[in-house]
């Protein structure tokens, strides 16, 4: 048995984390070794407390089980990829928590390649899916990889900005890399699969717990060299990532958003505690060297092309979502007049319909 | 001797003949009741003993054998008192037969002689006049029901007296005289609301007109006091005056129901039925071992309104299903099976959210899956039947402080009545009425699109990624647009008018759930 199938047991012991899996190689510096190991040996290497040491022991007799299953990986598509390899990600090997291996499906970020996370609210405004979206497409046709994490909300518009720009796009699972959380992406899940790539640090099956995600997030951060938080509340997940991101000396980068704006309360204040305020996709190249040629164009749709009652709408249009009464209020067009103008205004683009009747400007 | 005396029995909404013998004979005195009879016939024998000695008649004591025909089936309610005791005094030879000869009797009798009214007056009536019979004996408190029906004479009884009076020929028979209650002169406009006291709100009021003049069903979506029960509870204002034959159809449910009093005898304003969402699917379909009429008929031609649909049981929510399909509802017990109309359009009022707040994030404190599992608990086929959704913005100060000034249910009621001719005109002999009752071969006779058109519905299914079941449904609508707008030809507007109603349920419901 290779050292990669006797880790696959080790990850599968509950209650031993990657840090304690670190602590244990460096001591018995092999995993057949850790495998082999009585009571005795394991309490003398200080590594484990009592129910970690019962654990493992009782643990051991589920290693040929754990064998098959490895063995069925392959099958599946999935690739168990440790710090032992050569294609496990080196960004990830000087973390002090780094995984001490990753379920992968797809590809793996290439280590010479610069790469961002994009991360933010699941219950996110149109405003700031928009943002997502239009930034991943923007930094990952200049070659960086979009790292996020297969949430609702900004994780999956940064994906699918990433996807439309036919860039490298990623994602860390907080549960199994069999399971596909939350179901309603499981489309994005699918075309990830195929042209970009998934990572986990579960076992197969693990379910998405809450616990997991904080977890799941060091790994967000640490496969990219700088996260950029797209509107968050006060107490947010993103938040949670961002400090992470700082502990492992990633640039953090916030979308800066009105005061009064709840999903925008979390951003702000990391841009107080010295994040930088992110305006512009070119902010973030520069850090890489690259250069941003193109200007940015933001909501410069040439008004002329828009006929007298779609122009009056568009202009009384902004990236808060109004509802159709507001606008035929200030339009002053009949309601009829409205969708009509709505609909062709979306159909040219440039005019988010939320579906319920609200109404927005794209970015 | 022998006598035989006509009443009716409900069956349902329809009235069916029995009739009521009675022998008295020799024998040792006392009274016998038969003919699959419940307990509250049986007791009409001390009831109807009591009333004929309170009317001073002394009976020589003899034995009465009393026999309600057909036997085999079971006869309930309290109506057949009045029958029983004519059959009665007719057999003692107190009336004389051929005054009683083809005439019906149905009311309750108390202790003193009194007649009360029973319900399913009018439907008997009906049945009646129907069956041959020329007259109707009946209370005070049922005789303006009946008066709805032409055809056959009434005699208001208000005791045994007056009626002992009537049959003996002490006194003259007097037939009622119909007055006011005939249903030609019927009043469509006494309703208590209307469409002017709602202040702003356009997209309600204007998703209200096109389900009312398409007959769509509705659903309003919106947060807590954003006027959606005030716009449904308006609803019936717009629609169309009543038929004389549908307010007769009506009042027949609700005469069976027993909602029918003395001063209101007839149904003469669209039904408003607004049950608690704690309603069982019995109360709901109709129930009872004698199914007795249930919301939904007594919402037809008119408004069921289901407020806060979500918390309403998965059970009486999929009662729904069948009925607006078939707009009857047919229920069966032990006693039989009964058919009621359930000609209703539903109309249905949710929040966003639990908290109500959503689209508001500042205040929203639901998670996405607590979205999702509350807009769950609706049913997908139901849903499948609600053709507009239109959801309602929280009310803003001017709506709230009434300024400006807001279109009449009359005006409003004009432009449907000439929509809903155009509709008539299109459907004449498809045994459907309006476009929301259309089926996908109606639809695709009557929603042709031209070529513009028919290009820009593509570009806008594949835009903003409509699932092709939802194409039916915008072409429904969006006739029904054009129809309002009194354009043959359905157009770009009518067609994103549609859109916007459509796409609702998309937003909620669409994709996984």
């Amino acid at each position: 048995m290779t050292e990669q199938e006797y880790l696959y047991w080790l990850v599968h012991i509950q209650g031993i984390g990657a840090v304690t899996i670190k602590k244990l190689y460096t001591y018995f510096e092999s995993f057949r070794e850790i495998w082999k190991a009585g009571e005795q040996e394991l309490s003398a290497s200080k590594c484990l407390r009592g129910g970690q040491i019962q654990a493992l022991l009782s643990g051991k007799e589920k290693i040929e089980a754990n064998r098959r299953e490895y063995e069925k990986l392959k099958e599946q598509g999935i690739r168990f990829v440790t710090f032992l390899d050569v294609e496990y990600p080196k960004r990830l090997l000087p973390l002090y928590d780094s995984p001490a291996a990753l379920f992968v499906k797809g590809k793996i970020p290439k280590d010479d390649m610069p790469s961002v996370a994009i991360v933010g609210a699941r219950d996110c405004t149109e405003y700031g899916r928009d943002a997502a979206g239009f930034l991943a497409r923007m930094l990952a046709k200049e070659g960086l990889s979009i790292i996020s994490g297969l949430a609702l909300g900004i994780d999956a518009a940064a994906h699918k900005g990433a996807l439309d720009a036919a860039g490298e796009t990623f994602a860390v699972l907080g549960c199994g890399i069999n399971i596909c959380y939350p179901r309603e992406n499981y489309a994005l899940y699918s075309t990830l699969e195929k042209e970009g790539g998934i990572f986990a640090e579960y076992p197969l099956g693990t379910k998405p717990e809450a616990g997991n995600f904080p977890q799941r997030n060091r790994i967000i951060s640490g496969l990219a060299d700088a996260v950029i938080i797209i509107e968050a509340k006060e107490k947010s997940g993103s938040l949670i990532t961002a400090d992470l991101a700082l502990e492992q000396g990633r640039e953090v980068f916030a979308l800066p958003g009105r005061i009064n704006d709840p999903l925008s309360k979390g951003c702000n204040r990391l841009i107080q505690n010295g994040a930088a305020i992110l305006l512009d996709p070119g902010e973030v190249l520069e850090l890489f060297g690259l250069n941003y040629k193109r200007k940015l164009t933001l909501g410069k749709i040439s008004e002329k092309r828009l006929e007298k009652k779609e122009n009056l709408l568009y202009s009384f249009l902004d990236s808060r979502p109004k509802h159709l009464d507001e606008i035929r209020d200030g339009c002053g067009l009949e309601v009829s007049e409205c969708m009509e103008g709505l609909l062709r205004l979306e159909l040219l683009g440039i005019v988010h319909g939320l579906g319920n009747q609200y109404y927005c400007r794209k970015l | 001797m022998f006598a035989k005396i006509n009443c009716m029995y409900l069956q349902g909404l329809y009235g069916c003949p029995v009739s009521v013998e009675a022998d008295v004979s020799d024998g040792l005195p006392g009274y016998a009741l038969v003919g699959y009879l419940a307990s509250e016939v049986r007791e009409a024998e001390d009831r109807v003993r009591t009333a004929i000695r309170n009317l001073g008649l002394s009976l020589p004591p003899k034995k009465v054998t009393i026999n309600l025909s057909p036997a085999d089936i079971r006869k309930e309610g309290t109506g057949f008192d009045l029958a029983i005791a004519a059959a009665v005094l007719t057999a003692y030879g107190v009336f004389a037969e051929e005054r009683v000869r083809g005439a019906v009797f149905m009311g309750e009798l108390g202790l003193d002689g009194r007649v009360k009214g029973i319900p399913g007056v009018l439907a008997m009536a009906e049945a009646a006049g129907g069956f041959g019979f020329s007259r109707i004996f009946l209370s005070k408190e049922n005789v303006r029901e009946a008066a709805a029906i032409e055809g056959i004479g009434l005699v208001e009884v208000s005791d045994l007296k007056s009626m002992a009076d009537m049959l003996t020929g002490c006194t003259p028979v007097r037939e009622y005289i119909r007055g006011s209650e005939n249903v030609a002169e019927r009043d469509g406009t006494a309703y208590e609301e209307d469409f002017s006291e709602i202040n702003g709100q356009p997209l309600l009021r204007r998703a209200a007109e096109v389900a009312v003049c398409g007959m769509h069903n509705l659903l309003l979506i919106g947060p807590a006091g954003s006027g959606k029960t005030m716009v449904a509870r308006r609803m019936p204002t717009i629609m169309p005056a009543l038929e004389p034959k549908e307010c007769i159809e009506i009042s027949k449910i609700y005469s069976v129901a027993h909602l029918l009093t003395d001063k209101e005898p007839l149904v003469k304003k669209r039904p408003f039925r607004a049950p608690h969402h704690t309603i069982s699917p019995q109360a709901l379909a109709g129930g009872g071992s004698r199914p007795r009429p249930g919301e939904i008929s007594l919402a037809t031609g008119g408004i069921l309104f289901l407020d806060e649909l979500p918390e309403m049981g998965r059970a009486a929510m999929e009662t729904l299903r069948q009925p607006l399909e078939e707009r009857k509802v047919t229920i069966s017990r032990v006693q039989g099976s009964f058919c009621y109309p359930a000609g209703f359009q539903l109309v249905a009022a949710m929040n966003p959210c639990r908290c109500g707040y959503y689209p508001d994030l500042g205040r929203c404190r639901c998670t996405p899956s607590d979205r999702k599992r509350y807009l769950g608990r609706i049913s997908r086929p139901l849903l499948d039947r609600i053709d507009i959704c239109a959801e309602a913005a929280p009310v803003t100060y001017s709506e709230v402080a009434g300024i400006g000034e807001n279109e009449s249910s009359a005006v409003i009621r004009a432009r449907i009545e000439t929509a809903r001719r155009r509709q008539r005109e299109r459907f004449r002999g498809l045994g459907i009425l309006c476009n929301g009752e259309m089926r996908g071969s109606h639809v695709r006779r009557f929603c042709r699109l031209g070529h513009v058109e028919s290009c820009f519905m593509k570009e806008v299914f594949n835009e903003l990624q409509l699932s092709a079941r939802m194409y039916d449904r915008v072409l429904k609508v969006a006739r029904t647009a054009a129809d309002l707008d009194g354009k043959e030809r359905i157009g770009i507007r009518h067609l994103s008018e549609a859109v916007s109603y459509v796409r609702v349920r998309e937003k909620y419901w669409g994709g996984v759930l």
